[in-house]
C-alpha cells in the first residue's frame, strides 16, 4: 500500500481496475444512458405484449403491466451488475439485447397461443415454450453477471486458450460420438444432448470456447500466417504448412456436416475461423483460399449427401419440393404480412412448422412486416457493430480479435438463419440469437454478450495499464519498486 | 488489426443489406404473386376471419356472414333462400372460388375496395374489427321468388329475366334448375367437394346461369326485331300488307317454310303487318326479312344489344344472329330460327327497349354499395346504351304486341292490366320438344316491368308446347307479383 500511495505515475492501482480517480471524471460511464434505453426497450416490449393480448385476448390486461415491470426489473439487475463490474461498458449493448430478448419472448408467447389452438383442434397435448424461455433468460442474465464478475480482464482468458480449445472441440464432437440414447437425432440433426428433462446444444458453448482459443492462437502465431510462400499469379501464397489450421477447421466443418448433419453450424464455424484469420493477418488471400475450400466442400457435400440435396431443392423450389413446405409457408406468411405486417396477433405464424425456433424471423416478418423485420436486422447490425467498435477501440490484439470474432459470429449466425427463412440461401438449422426459443442458444449468447461487455469496458476505461496485467502480478510489481526506491 | 476489422464491419453491413433486399423482394415485389398463390392458405383464412358484407335486396337479406365456433373460419356465409336467389348472389367457396355478385363485388364485400379505404382507417384507429361493405341489389324479392317458384315448382328447366324498362335495373333473374350456395359455402371442404361434384355432374347444368349465359334460339320473339328493322326502312308500317300464305318455298332450295300448324294468316290472301305479328305468321316475317336484307337486320339487332359485351356486373354472353350464307337462311333467321341465338337477358332488353320508347337501358343488378354502417358508398346510375328505334316505331311495335297478347293464351291473365307481349316457339333440333318463349311488358301504356321467360324442351307439355302455353303463365305471374308488390 505504501508503494502505491507514493507512486508518482498516474498508474493503475494494484487493488484492481476502475478505482482511479483522475480521468474517471472526464470519461462518462454512460450507465445512465443504458438505463434510459433499457426502460425504452421495456416500453416497446410491453406495448408488443399488449398488442398480442388485444388481438388474441389471452390474459387480463392488468397482468401485462406486471410482466413489463418484471422484465424491466430483470434487466435492471443486469444493469446494476454492469454498473458494478463493467462501468465503462458500451451503453447500447445491454438495451439492444433486452429489446431482442423481450420481443422474442412476446413472439414465442404469441406463437404459443397459435400452436395451442392448433393442438386443441388436433386433440394433441401442448406445453407452451414462453415460460421456460423466461427461465432461460434469467439464467442467461445470471451467467452474464458471472462472466463480468469472474472475467475481470479479458486477457486472462488467453491463458486458458488451449483448455478452451480442447473443451470446445470435445463439446462440438460430443453429440456426434455419443449414443442416440443421450444424443438423439432430432429433425435430421444430431446436435442435442439429452439428460432426463434437460436438453442442450453443446455447439453454442463450443462456439465461444473455440473463439477464445482461436483468438489466442492467432495472436501468438500471427507471424506464421504472414510469412509469404511462393508467389503465384501475383498473389503471395502462404506456405503449405501454414495452411494447417485452416485445413483443420475445414476438416472439422466437414466432419460436422457428415456426423451431425448440420449445415448451419458447419458454415458458421468455418466462416468465423476464416474471418478471424483475416483479421489477424490482414491478408485477404486467406478469405480466397477459404472460400475455394468451402465451395469445394459444398459441391462434395451436395453430390454425396441426400439431405444436402434435399435442402437445396427445398430452397430452389419451395412450392413444389417435398421438403419445401416449411419455407413456402414462411414465404406466404411474409408476403401476406407485406410492408406493414398483419400486426402482432393478427397473422397466422403458427402455420409454419417450428415457427418459434428456426422460423421466428418469418413470424416477425409476417406480423411486423418488412418494416419490423428491417428494424430487427438493423438492431442486430447495431449490436454486432458495437462489438466491432469495442474491437477497434481496445488496445490489445487478443481483445481485438476476440471482440471482432464474437461480433462477426453473431451477425453471421443471423445472416445464415435469416437468409435461410427468407429464401436467400438454403435453409440450415441455426437459432436466431436472443429471439428464438431455445435455452442453450439464449444462455450461450448471454455469455457472448458478457464477453463483449467486458472488452468494451476495457476499451473505454480511462486508465489503462501500460503493460499487460496478467504477465505481471501486482505483488511482484510492488515488490520490485519497493526494492528500488531507497537507492 | 484495425483495417481488417473495419472491412469486416463493412462486410457485415453488406450482409444485412443483402438480407433487407431479399426481404423487400419477398414482401413487396413478389408479395402479390405469393399472396394469390393457390397454395397460400393464409389468404383463405383471412377471407374467413372478418365478417363479409351482406347482399340485400329491397330490405331482404340474401347473403350474410354468421360467426362460427371455428378458429380457422371465424365466419360462415349463409344464404337465405339460396336456390331462388343463387343466379344473383352466386356462391362463396374456399375450394371453388366465387360466383355471381360474390365474385363481381368481392372487393366491397370483403372490405378491400378502394372506396372503403377511409372506413378501414377509421376502424383501425377506433379499434373496431375490420368488416366488409354491403351490396344492395335491384332485385324485387317477390318477383324473384315468384319467377323461381313458377319454374322450379313445376319442375321445368328455363329462365326468367325481368327488367325495369326505364332505368334498366334487374327486377328478377331466376333459373331452373338452380343450386343451393349454402352447400358450397360449407366449412367442410369435403362437403363442398361433394356438392360441387354433384352439381357439375348433374345433367341439367344447375351451376350455369341460364339468364345471362345460355344462348337459346329465340323463335318468334325475334320477329320483334325483324318488325323493328322493317319499320325502320320506311317501306313498312302498322298496316302494310304482307303475305298470308300458310307456307312458302324457301328461295333457291327445295324446302318449304310453313306457318305454325300450317295455318294461314287470317282469311285473306294478304294480311296487315300487325296481324302477321299477332298471329305470329312465319311466312310473312320470312319474306319481310328477305326483303329488307341481312345488313338491315343485323344493324337493328345490334342496336338492341346483339354482339355487345355487357357487365351487369357479371358478364353477359353476347347474343348473335349467326352466319347467314344465302337468302333461305335469311328467311329462317327472320323468324328467329337457323343460327339466331339469344340469352333471356337480351330478350328482356328487347322488350324493355320497346317499352321505353326505343331507348335501350343497360341492365344492372347492383343498386348501391354500402359501407358497414350502411352509409352509401356508390350508387349505380342508369346508363343508356343507345336508341334502338325511334319512339314512333317503338309505339307501333307496342301496339302490335298488344294485339299479339290476344293470341297468347289466357292462362295467368291479370284483369285490369294490359300486357304487350310476343310469344315464341323455337325448334332446336329434330325430335326435340321446342323451347317456349314469352317476352312482354306491362302495363302497356305505362310500362313498369319488361320480362322475358323461356321454358326449355316443351316444359311439361311436350311436343305440343308453345310459348303461350308454357312460358306465358310464368312471365304473367312474375308481372303480377311485380305490379302488386309495387315493384
Amino acid at each position: 500500500m505504501a508503494a502505491t500511495s507514493t507512486n508518482p505515475d498516474n498508474r493503475e492501482a494494484p487493488g484492481g481496475p476502475g478505482k482511479g480517480t483522475g480521468a474517471a471524471t472526464t470519461t462518462p460511464t454512460r450507465r445512465g444512458t443504458e438505463l434510459v434505453l433499457l426502460a425504452f426497450a421495456a416500453v416497446i416490449v410491453t406495448c408488443a405484449l399488449t398488442l398480442v393480448n388485444l388481438n388474441l385476448e389471452s390474459q387480463p390486461p392488468s397482468q401485462i403491466l406486471y410482466y413489463g415491470l418484471a422484465f424491466l426489473a430483470l434487466f435492471g439487475l443486469a444493469h446494476l451488475a454492469v454498473r458494478r463490474w463493467a462501468p465503462y461498458a458500451d451503453p447500447l449493448i445491454l438495451p439492444l439485447v433486452a429489446f431482442l430478448n423481450g420481443l422474442g419472448l412476446v413472439l414465442i408467447h404469441r406463437i404459443d397461443i397459435g400452436n395451442a389452438a392448433e393442438a386443441e383442434r388436433a386433440g394433441d397435448a401442448f406445453s407452451p415454450a414462453a415460460p421456460s424461455q423466461v427461465l432461460y433468460t434469467a439464467l442467461g442474465l445470471v451467467l452474464l453477471a458471472l462472466v463480468l464478475v469472474f472475467v475481470r480482464d479479458h486477457r486472462t482468458l488467453a491463458k486458458y486458450s488451449y483448455t478452451c480449445g480442447l473443451v470446445g472441440l470435445v463439446a462440438l464432437a460430443l453429440p456426434a460420438v455419443l449414443p442416440s440414447v443421450i444424443a438423439p437425432n432430432i429433425n435430421g440433426a444430431k446436435l442435442w444432448i439429452k439428460l432426463g428433462p434437460l436438453s442442450f446444444q453443446p455447439a453454442e458453448l463450443a462456439k465461444i470456447l473455440l473463439l477464445i482459443f482461436f483468438a489466442s492462437f492467432l495472436v501468438s502465431k500471427r507471424e506464421l500466417f504472414t510469412t509469404a510462400g511462393r508467389r503465384f499469379l501475383g498473389i503471395d501464397l502462404p506456405r503449405a504448412r501454414d495452411l494447417a489450421p485452416v485445413l483443420v477447421a475445414w476438416a472439422a466443418s466437414i466432419g460436422i456436416v457428415v456426423l451431425e448433419r448440420d449445415l448451419g453450424t458447419s458454415l458458421l464455424f468455418f466462416g468465423i475461423v476464416l474471418v478471424m484469420i483475416y483479421i489477424a493477418t490482414e491478408r485477404a488471400v486467406w478469405i480466397a483460399i477459404g472460400i475455394s475450400l468451402f465451395a469445394a466442400g459444398c459441391l462434395a457435400a451436395y453430390s454425396l449427401f441426400g439431405h444436402v440435396q434435399q435442402r437445396v431443392d427445398a430452397w430452389l423450389n419451395p412450392m413444389t419440393s417435398d421438403s419445401g413446405y416449411q419455407l413456402s409457408e414462411a414465404l406466404f406468411g411474409m408476403a401476406t404480412g407485406g410492408i406493414g405486417g398483419s400486426g402482432l396477433g393478427g397473422g397466422r405464424p403458427a402455420i409454419v412448422p417450428y415457427a418459434k425456433n428456426d422460423f421466428i424471423l418469418a413470424a416477425a416478418a409476417e406480423e411486423l412486416g418488412l418494416l419490423g423485420l428491417a428494424a430487427l436486422l438493423l438492431v442486430y447490425l447495431l449490436l454486432t457493430a458495437r462489438g466491432l467498435r469495442a474491437a477497434l477501440a481496445v488496445r490489445d490484439s487478443f481483445g481485438k480479435l476476440l471482440a471482432g470474432g464474437l461480433g462477426f459470429a453473431m451477425l453471421l449466425q443471423v445472416f445464415v438463419i435469416a437468409g435461410g427463412v427468407t429464401g436467400l440461401i438454403p435453409l440450415t438449422g441455426l437459432t436466431t440469437p436472443f429471439l428464438a426459443a431455445g435455452g442453450s442458444s439464449l444462455v450461450g449468447n448471454y455469455v457472448l454478450v458478457g464477453l463483449l461487455l467486458r472488452i468494451s469496458d476495457a476499451s473505454r476505461r480511462p486508465q489503462q495499464p501500460s503493460k499487460p496485467q496478467p504477465q505481471q502480478p501486482p505483488i511482484a510489481e510492488a515488490h520490485t519498486e519497493l526494492v528500488e526506491r531507497p537507492r | 488489426m484495425n483495417k481488417p476489422l473495419r472491412r469486416v464491419a463493412m462486410a457485415m453491413m453488406a450482409m444485412i443489406v443483402l438480407l433487407l433486399a431479399n426481404a423487400t423482394y419477398v414482401q413487396v415485389i413478389r408479395a402479390d404473386a405469393l399472396r394469390n398463390h393457390s397454395g397460400n392458405s393464409r389468404t383463405l383464412y383471412q377471407q374467413y376471419s372478418t365478417p363479409r358484407g351482406q347482399i340485400i335486396a329491397n330490405g331482404k337479406l340474401l347473403a350474410s356472414s354468421e360467426a362460427t365456433d371455428s378458429e380457422r373460419f371465424k365466419y360462415k356465409r349463409e344464404y337465405a333462400n339460396g336456390p331462388a336467389f343463387a343466379p344473383a348472389t352466386g356462391y362463396f367457396s374456399f375450394v371453388y372460388g366465387r360466383g355471381g355478385i360474390e365474385r363481381a363485388e368481392n372487393e366491397v364485400l370483403s372490405g378491400t375496395a378502394d372506396s372503403l379505404a377511409l372506413n378501414r382507417l377509421q376502424r383501425m384507429f377506433s379499434g373496431q374489427k375490420q368488416q366488409g361493405g354491403n351490396v344492395e341489389l335491384t332485385l324485387n324479392p317477390a318477383m324473384q321468388q315468384t319467377a323461381y317458384d313458377q319454374l322450379a315448382g313445376s319442375g321445368v328447366r328455363g329462365s326468367v329475366v325481368a327488367l325495369n324498362p326505364q332505368d334498366g335495373s334487374i327486377l328478377a333473374m331466376a333459373n331452373s334448375p338452380s343450386y343451393d350456395p349454402n352447400r358450397l359455402a360449407s366449412l367442410s371442404s369435403d362437403e363442398q367437394q361433394k356438392a360441387w361434384n354433384e352439381l357439375s355432374e348433374a345433367p341439367d347444368d344447375p351451376l350455369v346461369d341460364r339468364a345471362t349465359s345460355t344462348l337459346y334460339p329465340p323463335g318468334s320473339t325475334f320477329k320483334l326485331i325483324t318488325a323493328a328493322a322493317a319499320l325502320e326502312t320506311g317501306k313498312y308500317d302498322y298496316n302494310s300488307e304482307v303475305t298470308a300464305k300458310s307456307s312458302i318455298k324457301l328461295p333457291k332450295v327445295d324446302a318449304q317454310l310453313p306457318n305454325y300448324g300450317g295455318a294461314t294468316c287470317g282469311t285473306m290472301p294478304t294480311a296487315p303487318l300487325w296481324e302477321a305479328m299477332a298471329r305470329s305468321c312465319n311466312t310473312a316475317f320470312a319474306e319481310v326479312a328477305g326483303d329488307i336484307g341481312e345488313k338491315k337486320l343485323r344493324e337493328t339487332a345490334r342496336s338492341f344489344g346483339f354482339g355487345q359485351d355487357l357487365d351487369i356486373p357479371m358478364g353477359v354472353e353476347p347474343s348473335s344472329i349467326g352466319d347467314i350464307e344465302n337468302q333461305a337462311q335469311l328467311y329462317q333467321s327472320g323468324i328467329g330460327q337457323f343460327n339466331v341465338r339469344m340469352t333471356p337477358m337480351q330478350n328482356a332488353m328487347v322488350a324493355a327497349a320497346i317499352a321505353n320508347d326505343g331507348k335501350v337501358m343497360k341492365p344492372h343488378l347492383v343498386e348501391k354499395t354500402l359501407a358497414p354502417d350502411m352509409s352509401v358508398l356508390d350508387r349505380t346510375d342508369s346508363e343508356e346504351l343507345g336508341q334502338a328505334v325511334s319512339p314512333d316505331i317503338a309505339h307501333t311495335i307496342r301496339d302490335m304486341m298488344i294485339k299479339a297478347e290476344q293470341y297468347a293464351g289466357d292462362e295467368g291473365k291479370i284483369s285490369g292490366v294490359q300486357i304487350a307481349s310476343k310469344t315464341g316457339t323455337a325448334e332446336h333440333g329434330e325430335g326435340k320438344d321446342p323451347h317456349g318463349w314469352y317476352v312482354a311488358f306491362a302495363p302497356a301504356e305505362n310500362p313498369r316491368i319488361a320480362v322475358a321467360a323461356v321454358v326449355e324442351d316443351g316444359g311439361n307439355v311436350g311436343a305440343d308446347a308453345t310459348g303461350s302455353k308454357i312460358a306465358a303463365p310464368v312471365a304473367r305471374a312474375v308481372i303480377r307479383a311485380g305490379l302488386q308488390g309495387g315493384g
